[in-house]
Order: structure tokens, then sequence, then C-alpha cells
């Protein structure tokens, strides 16, 4: 079964367009500098529309996770880790922990992880994260 | 809103509860407006305003004959009812309607005439939470707890004490699903669903409704029941995606709508004889206690485990047993405002001696929405 993909907006291209090419895109506030997440035309701090796409560093820790024990079916069949990382830019985001078992033991909150991205189609590719190495 | 100046003159469960696989979701509204309406001593034709979640206020109106001048289709998820009560004890002061019908029904078990659970791929949520693998409720409104537990120093057992305490109560119902008591170990022992969430922490899938009949307090006095009386209100929203949440150790939802009822209704905290929190899972009584002041941050997996909220302690809490225990169709709320208005009545099961009043705090979607109700039988 496919996995389950998003579907784009106009203002969210520039964020799934970057994970294609292998960036996280985040945006900021060029009046109040604020770093956001998810996508939007204006700053949800100030309401500016002087807003900018860049490149994050697709960096971050562990904030919070549950394991999942009850697997979608376009998941597979094991548990896997529903996260939530905060990236050092300040934003949080919802993603998989990859690159490590998917028990209690491994994922220990406030551990560094860094971006990887699964291409799942043409359009699609997915930003999971891991854990730092070293 | 005038404390004490709206009043609930009907309320009522659907007939049956639990598992209800020969009545669709509309019968389920309209089973639980008859039980209403017949405690009211109403009749359709008396009710001129509509409020409900689930279903639209068109669907309801027309299904039992009502032609209202006030219709709410304020749609929250389970906390909807809240501010449904809010809402039309400011129209009925406004005078946009005399007597307001609030209905909740669902097919949570049987699916009878349900509608589908999830949104559109291109919504927010579709393209920044679903592509993760979530699978309704139980792997994402339990994605804030690790970071709860570790920032208060909390602990799974603390999250199973909250299912065993409820369990207490529900015993003393005989409505509720589940009565047979159970311990930590069990909670512990039970499949895992979701780490570091247990099948008994999570609340149960079961068909069921209710609904509420709102007037002014001046009216009340002439209809059968004793006049339950609307003391403060208060609602919020915060998120559509639980990862958004603005604070994972706080609903700021919570925090906003819970301060608002209690300033309206001009009370303290220690006047409070019951409270109500919306459990869909065991966590949220103790981020509920926390975040509408009942204790600090920090003291309220403690609090529990004192057995403060449990039978015969200062603050009994979901004494139905609660969406663990008792029941939960899908949009809990409802069920939190019969237990206050029934507890308000002095015909609860589980009675609380010489209660006062109460508070029917609930939640909507995952961390998403917020509504608050006091409650008082004094006038």
């Amino acid at each position: 079964m496919d996995r389950v993909l998003p579907q784009p907006t106009p203002e969210t291209r520039h964020f799934w367009e970057g994970c294609k090419e292998g960036e996280l895109r985040l945006q900021r506030c060029t009046d109040c500098k604020k770093s956001y997440f998810p996508p939007r035309a204006f700053c949800p701090k100030c309401g500016s529309r002087d807003v900018e796409v860049y490149k994050a560093s697709g960096k971050g820790f562990l904030y919070s996770f549950v394991i999942n024990h009850r697997p979608r079916p376009d998941m597979g069949k094991d548990p896997y880790s529903i996260a939530v990382v905060e990236l050092d830019e300040g934003p949080r985001m919802m993603t998989n922990i990859v690159g490590c078992p998917q028990t209690p033991e491994a994922l220990q909150l406030d551990m560094a992880v860094e971006v990887t991205f699964k291409k799942e189609s043409d359009e699609i590719s997915l930003p999971l994260f891991q854990p730092v190495k070293g | 809103m005038k404390p004490g100046s709206i009043a609930v003159v009907g309320a009522a469960e659907t007939t049956e509860m639990g598992k209800i696989p020969n009545t669709s979701v509309i019968g389920l509204h309209a089973d639980a407006a008859l039980n209403a309406m017949k405690d009211a001593g109403l009749k359709p034709s008396d009710i001129d305003g509509v409020a409900t979640a689930g279903i639209s206020p068109v669907e309801l109106a027309h299904y039992l004959g009502i032609t209202p001048t006030y219709a709410d289709g304020t749609a929250v998820g389970g906390c909807s009812f809240m501010l449904h009560v809010r809402h039309a004890a400011a129209a009925i002061n406004e005078g946009l309607a005399k007597t307001i019908l609030i209905t909740h029904g669902e097919s949570g078990r049987s699916r009878v005439g349900a509608g589908r659970f999830g949104g559109s791929p291109s919504s927010l949520a579709g393209q920044f939470e679903a592509p993760f693998g979530p699978v309704g409720p139980p792997s994402m409104f339990t994605v804030p707890v690790m970071r709860f537990l570790k920032t208060y120093g909390y602990t799974v057992e603390d999250l199973a004490m909250v299912s065993v305490i409820q369990r207490e109560w529900a015993a003393l119902n005989p409505r509720a699903s589940f009565k047979d008591p159970i311990t930590v170990d069990d909670v512990l022992n039970s499949p895992m669903i979701a780490w570091p969430f247990r099948m008994l922490m999570c609340c149960l899938v079961t068909d069921g409704g209710g609904a509420l009949i709102l007037t002014s307090a001046d009216r009340a006095k002439d209809f059968p029941q004793k006049p339950v009386y609307i003391l403060g209100t208060g609602e919020s929203v915060e998120t559509p995606m639980v990862s958004q949440m603005y604070d994972f150790n706080s609903s700021q939802a919570f925090r906003v709508s819970g301060k608002k009822a209690f300033d309206e209704a001009g009370i303290k905290h220690s006047d409070v004889d019951h409270l109500m929190i919306y459990d869909a899972f065991s966590h949220l009584p103790l981020y509920g206690l926390q975040d509408l002041g009942f204790v600090k941050p920090g003291e309220a997996a403690a609090f529990v485990r004192e057995r403060n909220t449990a039978i015969g302690g200062k603050l009994p809490v979901n004494t139905n047993g609660g969406g663990l225990s008792y029941m939960h169709s899908g949009m809990y709320g409802m069920y939190a405002l019969q237990e206050s208005v029934r507890q308000m009545r002095g015909i609860a099961p589980a009675q609380v001696k010489d209660a006062k009043i109460s508070i029917a705090h609930g939640v909507g979607g995952m961390f998403a929405a917020s509504g608050t109700v006091i409650f008082t039988n004094q006038s």
C-alpha cells in the first residue's frame, strides 16, 4: 500500500520543493525575524506579509514522541515513532525518527537529530530525522 | 453573561448506552433530544433554538420538526457542547431565542450512519502530520506526553493511576461500560497502543448521545426539574495540529477557557465541589488540574495519587467513570456536562454530598479547542 502523502498547496509548495531537492526550508519574518512553521504567506507572530524562505540547518532535538504499536497499513508492520522535533531555528515539526531502534531506550528525549529525506514519489520526499552520530 | 441568569431545565442521555447497533447517528441525537424534552416537559414546538456538532443544526431541526430562530453549528470537537452552552446562554440573554436544545449523538462503536474521520491531504494536518503515520487520537493526542512527563518528573505509573481511580468511580455507575476494579499493574500490563500509552489509559469507543435544554433563570422555576444555573463559561481554540500546540507542558486553550469561566463566575477554586475533566486519555486530567489552576504545575500526579480526586477526596473528579470507563462516543463533552447536571440535581449514581458548584471542562480535537461551564444549584 502506498504511503499517505501530502498534497502541496501554493502556500506550502516551497517546502515540498525543498524536500525534493534535499533542503529543509523554513520561513522567517523580515520584520520581526521570527522563524515559523508550517508554511504560510505571512508571519503568525506579527502579521507581516514581508516574509522569506530560507534553508534551515536541518538540526534539532527530539522534543516528544510516541511509538505507535498499531501500524497504519501504509507504514508497514512494525511499531514506529511518531515524533515532534524542535529545530535549532525554533519551530517544531512532526516527523518519524529513523536510523535507530524504535524503542523507548533508543529514543531519548532531547537527543540531537538531523534531517534526512525519504523519496516517496516524483513529487514528494518526506523530511524524517535520525540521531546525530557520535 | 450575568452569573446565574440562565439555567438547564432539561437534561438526558440516550435511552441505551454503549452498543446501540439499531440506531443511526441522527437517531441517537433524536433519542437524547426526546428524553431531554420529556425531562423538561416540552414538545419540539416549544423549542426555538438548536445547537449541535457532528451533524448540522439544519439536520437536527428538520428531523425533530423544530422551527428555530437560533442555530449554532459550532464544531470544534468533543468540547463543542460546552461552547454551545456558552453561546446559548448569551443568545437567550440577548433575546435570540427562549428555549435552546443542544444535542449530541454518535455511533462511535457501531458506525451506523456515521461519517469518516480525517481531513484532506492538502490541509495543514494532511501535509505535515498525516504522512508520518498517526492512526487517529491514540497516536496523536498522546504525542505531547513524553515531554510533559519529563518536565514534571511524572511517570507512566502516574498516567495509570488516573485510570485506576476513575474505574473506582465507574464501579458506582450502573450505566458504566467497565466497572471491574483495576490496579496500576493491570493498566501497565494491558496491550501497548502507542508508547507510553497502554489500552487502559485510552478511552472507550461506544455509542450514545445526550441533550440539554436551556432557558432563562426567570422561566426555569416553572419547569418540573430542579434548575441548574450557569455561573460562568469559557472557550478557546488553539491549533488544528497537535504538533503545533504552543507548549507541550500546558494547554493554552485550557488556561484561557478556564480563566474566563472562573472570572465570569466570580468563584475561587476552593468553592468547587465537583469537577469533570474530559478524559479521552489518562493524561488529560493531569493537564486539566494544572491548567485550570486546581494545583500548581508539577503537582497534579501527586494530587491524584494521594486520592484527592477519588471517592471521599476533597475534589471528586470524573465521577461517572469518565471517558476511560463510563463511555466515549467520540465527542465526550456532552457526557461530562450531563454528569455535572446530575450532580447539581443531586441524582448522580456517585452523588457528591451537598455539592453546590460543579465544573465541566472539555477538550476538542487533540488539544485543538476547549470549553468550560461552571454550574450551580443555588439560585
